[in-house]
């Protein structure tokens, strides 16, 4: 495999391959904690932290245990759990820290726990054959990702909230609209930035 | 690598991972502690938790908080009601005194009785239509019927009717009093339950001005005031209002009221 620059790895989890509308993985949180930008950049925050946190552990954990082990076939589960252990630690910390945080987010924060996009991450990492700078570099350009997405997401359903629109499209069926025409921006990376 | 081998290395691995990564929160927990006072926790299980804000704290949560570490008010949970507040002075160890119950009831009977001054077309809201030259509405005083206190209600208890008017399901309304605080044109006002008759309108125009816009509007012709034999209703500024500490809810001001704008309930 081709070693990839550093910087096309960052910009392909920045856009081009954006974990949240080019791969459909955390639409859990893209739907439940966008309806305010406030908790959206809380949660995109949280979510930057684990995943660079992630990319960082499981890649030792991947490259100095389970491979000179041999037990490859155990990165699935020993993934999770790194990652469901590091959720716990952002749990309590902003739990400490920002405990306003905590409250708007609510179910959200353990839910980091069980998305996808996390584990697609660290998956990912390991598919690609990265090195530690460019797992690192993945979950960085991910949770940014995710942020810029989260972000504007939330900013157009905050706005779309006054807008008279008919009662059987308002929530969810409005967001997933919303979410169609951003995903279709998005698309259109694959030709801007020809990687 | 025979199964037996890979059996054990599997369950070292994982066993010791979990063995790390569990000794590392056990430190984090501690570090990152926070002191919840058990109370708080307590007085939280009894609030309602519907979290509409009508406390004027975040939400149930912070209600509670507030409540056993910044003296709010034990009462100031209006879904609750006095249950509730019984409840946290029962855990709080403080007493509560009982109040009437009351409900919110709408002053203004225009509606499509009253006439439109232009076609209004724009953002359905209240605030949005008064920022118009004080509304659509002929009458200064009276609902503009845009549902600022349907959306306000976290209740589903308000719903405008075909006269264009808010009605109050008064089952389930919980008396939190978000939708008088909505309210551009202070039209919704709290009445105790026992105080039955109520002047619907808010104009304090002149009769003649009233009667141009308004089917329904008060007139100020002062036909209640000799109507009433305990001398509860007096009109002031061309608006009858009734003294219901006097009010023995007879009905006879109801009865003489030529627009219709006082209502027994």
């Amino acid at each position: 495999m081709v070693e990839k620059a550093l910087f096309a790895i960052f910009m392909e989890g920045l856009f081009i391959k954006n974990f949240l509308i080019i791969q459909f993985l955390g639409l859990c949180s893209f739907l439940g904690v966008t309806k305010d930008t406030k908790s959206a950049a809380g949660m995109s925050g949280a979510v930057i932290f684990v995943m660079t946190m992630a990319s960082i552990v499981s890649y030792v954990i991947y490259t100095f245990v389970l491979i000179p082990l041999d037990l490859q076939f155990l990165r699935l589960i020993s993934f999770i759990v790194v990652i469901a252990a590091l959720v716990q630690l952002v749990e309590f910390v902003v739990r400490k820290n920002i405990p306003s945080l905590y409250r708007s987010l609510g179910i959200y924060l353990p839910l980091i726990t069980t998305n996808c996009a996390v584990l697609g991450v660290v998956l990912l990492n390991v598919m690609n054959e990265f090195s530690f700078m460019q797992s690192l570099v993945f979950g960085i350009s991910a949770g940014l990702g995710y942020t810029i997405v989260m972000v504007m997401m939330s900013s157009i359903r905050e706005k779309t909230t006054i807008l008279p629109v008919p009662s059987a499209m308002r929530g969810l069926p409005q967001a997933f609209l919303i979410a169609a025409m951003l995903s279709m921006a998005f698309v259109n990376y694959f030709k801007v930035i020809p990687l | 690598m025979s199964m037996p081998i890979l059996l054990i290395q599997s369950m070292a691995t994982l066993g010791g991972l979990a063995l790390a990564i569990g000794v590392m929160l056990i430190v984090a927990s501690k570090k990152f502690k926070v002191d919840v006072n058990p109370l708080v926790e307590e007085v939280n299980e009894i609030l309602p938790g519907v979290n509409c804000g009508a406390c004027g704290y975040a939400g149930c949560a912070d209600f509670a908080e507030h409540v056993v570490e910044d003296n709010a008010p034990l009462t100031g949970c209006p879904v609750g009601g006095f249950d509730v507040a019984k409840e946290i002075g029962g855990i709080l160890g403080q007493e509560v005194s009982e109040g009437e119950a009351e409900y919110p009831y709408v002053r203004c009977e225009g509606g499509v009785h009253c006439v439109d001054r232009f076609n209004y077309e724009g953002i359905e809201d209240c605030k949005a239509v008064m920022m118009l030259s004080e509304g659509e509405k002929g009458c200064n005083y009276g609902c503009m019927g845009r549902g600022a206190c349907v959306r306000a209600c976290p209740f589903d208890a308000i719903h405008i009717g075909d006269d264009r008017l808010p009605k109050i399901n008064k089952n389930l309304c919980t008396s939190c009093g978000l939708c008088i605080e909505s309210c551009p044109n202070d039209i919704l006002v709290f009445a105790k339950e026992s105080e039955k008759v109520h002047v619907v309108c808010m104009s304090h125009d002149k009769g003649k001005t009233v009667k141009a816009v308004c089917e329904n509007g008060c007139i100020g012709c002062k036909l209640c005031e000799k109507a009433c034999p305990v001398d509860a209703v007096h009109v002031t500024k061309f608006l009858a209002e009734i003294d219901q500490e006097k009010c023995i809810s007879c009905g006879k001001c109801v009865e003489k009221c030529p627009q219709g704008c006082i209502e027994m309930r």
